[in-house]
């Protein structure tokens, strides 16, 4: 059998010397890590090579004020069962730390009662505007257009409407999600529930369409350019601007199968606008949650979004609980 | 080449060399096939072995229903056969009273002896069968029972009395859609102390305040979810406003200051959880699947269970709490010494109708009515 190259789970590594990457001003390495190494493991999924990295300055304050954020949140929730190490353990997915109580509004308050959960969330917020800020610099580095720094400020504006935006136009700090495992989960279903079936939410609902359509898009994607690699189709960016039979035949693939195919670039679009879009109408959906819509079933019943039942339910004929235990 | 200890005899090595077939390629769709065709035939002759049935609650397509394996259906509650059945003496107007022989009798006082003894009988069986008597009377001679030393003949005759209050005023709850009734057995099953009793367990986390220190842990009173564990302190004693939700699409005002919040949503849904487990079943066996809150969508069971909720609600605080300073600290929560309290699972115990709706009720006239019994 002749040995392929592949991508995940490999058989076989192609392992040169390190690539170093570019360094078109002679400056860019100041900020690189400089050594390398390889790794057999990694090699089954991508490449072998780890490192050099560009952390720079953003990217080291980013990673400390996040380590800040993460063990402001492992040493309240140690704090909370005692200082115990096996309890921590026990109950890890059950512990977090809380936002404020209601009755703080937007004031800071107690330490103890959500003030630990503001700060972290500080850290949090700087970390994150850091690491955003950072794909936005290694782009421009690289001269690449700043496709990831957009997409990820998608991810943001989600997280900014969950912890900030929409707190502040509420007026207070108990609206955002709590730092926990279960508790967000709690939090999610509790949103749900509180403001009448998210499910109503028009922008809940586009949020899932491409979230779905992400999925799919995914999915197709890959397996085409997977079924084409055998000629050449997974050299993409040499397919977009020299479209070769790999291309032909993807294409011709999909436009006989649904009478439309994407075009080798235009399908990378695609993914890319519906996975922003995704946060992007999530978040809008959050945001007019509980500052504009307070019940999303009655919003939706007053648009005709939703049906109303009449309320005839002809229950008695839904059989009855002895019947269902094997009384009668 | 490993040596070959398993030696075929030559005839069949030559001529299986002469053939040489690939067995693992059509092994595998051939085992597949095979194992499909085995587990399809096994499901067709022996049956389903994890089938399902399912009770509908609420219009088709709307997603109202609830399923429980086949099997569980077909096991009755075990307490079931536990149930103790005595019909009563009808009194024929002539009978000597229990106040007129015995001393100290409270609340029984106008039963006839036969029927009296009867059920003393019957408490003992419910509540204390291995302590037997003495568990209430001491170790007393049968003159001294009047005496109210200790402090379970004292709970006991409050418990009495709550049942009575019980099966006359919250039928409606008890006896919903047929005679079932309540009597010492639906909570106690045979043990002094009823299982599935609650006590008030928060704050549960240390260093911290507010919401902060009421959730995020998995105990009982949170049905071990991380929701808030003083669900049941607050609605089942501190009568606490169960309904969130807001009834027209826009309602200014700021959540947890003049709205309910989503910490109060939580505490909500850490009591219907409660409700759940209870009862073995699911949302919808109480709401409709679109809105929880529509009070003009609910199923009939909705009602059942509001007249449950009130009922619990003034049996902790009539009937429970003021036993505070007579039970002994033993009896007492580990964390704030107070008194055990009941909810939905103390009855239901995980069942839709607790004992699956045995009428328990029928042979006790003298638990259905605060006053005299009626005998018929």
């Amino acid at each position: 059998m002749i040995t392929e190259y592949q991508n995940i789970f490999t058989q076989v590594q192609v392992r040169g010397p390190a690539e170093m990457g570019t360094d078109d001003y002679g400056t860019l390495t100041a900020d690189r890590t400089k050594s390398t190494r390889f790794s057999s493991l990694l090699g089954w999924l991508g490449n072998a090579q780890i490192g050099p990295v560009n952390l720079g300055m953003v990217g080291v304050v980013s990673l400390a004020s996040g380590i800040l954020w993460l063990n402001i949140i492992g040493f309240n929730m140690l704090a909370q069962v005692g200082w115990s190490v096996p309890e921590f353990l026990r109950q890890l997915f059950w512990l977090a730390l809380e936002p404020p109580s209601p009755e703080y509004g937007l004031r800071m308050p107690p330490l103890d009662d959500g003030g630990w959960y503001l700060i972290a969330s500080f850290f949090l917020l700087f970390s994150v505007m850091g690491w955003w800020y950072r794909s936005w610099q290694l782009a421009a580095e690289q001269k690449m257009g700043k496709h990831v720094f957009w997409a990820f400020g998608a991810a943001i504006w989600l997280f900014l409407v969950l912890g900030l935006f929409r707190p502040i136009l509420i007026g207070s700090w108990s609206e955002a999600v709590p730092y926990g495992i279960f508790p967000h989960l709690d939090w999610t279903t509790a949103f749900s529930i509180r403001y009448g079936n998210l499910y109503y939410n028009p922008f809940h609902c586009l949020s899932i369409v491409f979230l779905y359509g992400s999925t799919l898009l995914f999915a197709m994607h890959g397996g085409t350019i997977l079924s084409v690699a055998r000629y050449g189709g997974d050299r993409e960016i040499e397919q977009i601007t020299d479209r070769g039979t790999a291309s032909e035949r993807a294409a011709l693939f999909w436009r006989w199968t649904m009478g439309f195919n994407a075009t080798m670039e235009g399908v990378h679009r695609w993914a890319w606008w519906f996975a922003v879009l995704t946060p992007l109408t999530g978040g809008i959906g959050i945001l007019l949650t509980g500052t504009v819509v307070d019940n999303w079933f009655i919003w939706a019943q007053e648009h005709n979004f939703a049906p109303e039942y009449d309320g005839s339910y002809g229950y008695e004929n839904y059989g009855s609980y002895e019947a269902f235990i094997g009384k009668e | 080449m490993p040596r070959n200890y398993f030696k075929l005899p030559s005839w069949f090595e030559e001529w299986n060399a002469k053939r040489p077939t690939d067995v693992y390629g059509p092994g595998i769709i051939v085992g597949i096939v095979g194992s499909v065709l085995f587990v399809f035939a096994a499901i067709v002759i022996l049956g389903q072995p994890f089938a399902t049935d399912s009770l509908q609650s609420g219009p088709r397509g709307t997603g109202m229903s609830r399923a429980e394996f086949v099997s569980d259906l077909a096991t009755p509650d075990p307490d079931i056969e536990e149930l103790y059945e005595d019909e009563p003496f009808v009194p024929q107007g002539d009978e000597v009273l229990a106040k007129d022989i015995y001393e100290n009798v409270q609340v029984l006082g106008d039963l006839t002896e036969d029927n009296f003894l009867r059920l003393m009988n019957a408490i003992t069986l419910w509540v204390a069968p291995e302590e037997g008597c003495a568990y209430c009377h001491a170790e007393d001679d049968i003159e001294e029972y009047g005496n109210d030393s200790l402090y379970t003949k004292v709970v006991s005759r409050r418990m009495i009395e709550m049942t009575q209050n019980i099966n006359a005023f919250w039928d409606g709850h008890v006896s919903a859609n047929k005679e079932v009734g309540v009597t010492c057995f639906t909570c106690h099953r045979g043990n002094p102390v009823p299982s599935d009793i609650w006590y008030n367990n928060v704050p549960v986390n240390q260093a911290a305040a507010g919401w902060s220190a009421n959730q995020n842990r998995a105990t009982r009173n949170s049905q071990s979810t991380s929701l808030p564990s003083d669900a049941l302190q607050e609605f089942f004693i501190n009568n606490e406003t169960i309904a969130v939700h807001d009834l027209e699409s826009r309602v200014p005002g700021v959540p947890g200051r003049d709205l309910p919040s989503i910490q109060n949503t939580e505490r909500t849904y850490s009591l219907m959880n409660h409700f759940a487990n209870s009862l073995g079943v699911n949302c919808v066996f109480c709401h409709n699947s679109r809105a929880f809150y529509e009070g003009s969508e609910v199923t009939p069971q909705w009602s059942t269970a509001s007249l449950g909720i009130a009922m619990v609600q003034e049996l902790n605080n009539d009937y429970l709490l003021p036993l505070e300073g007579i039970l002994p600290e033993s009896r007492l929560g580990a964390i704030h010494g107070d008194v055990p309290k009941v909810s939905c699972k103390t009855c239901h115990k995980g069942y839709q109708q607790p004992l699956q709706g045995e009428n328990v009720i029928a042979d006790w006239p003298e638990l259905q009515t605060t006053e005299t019994p009626v005998y018929e």
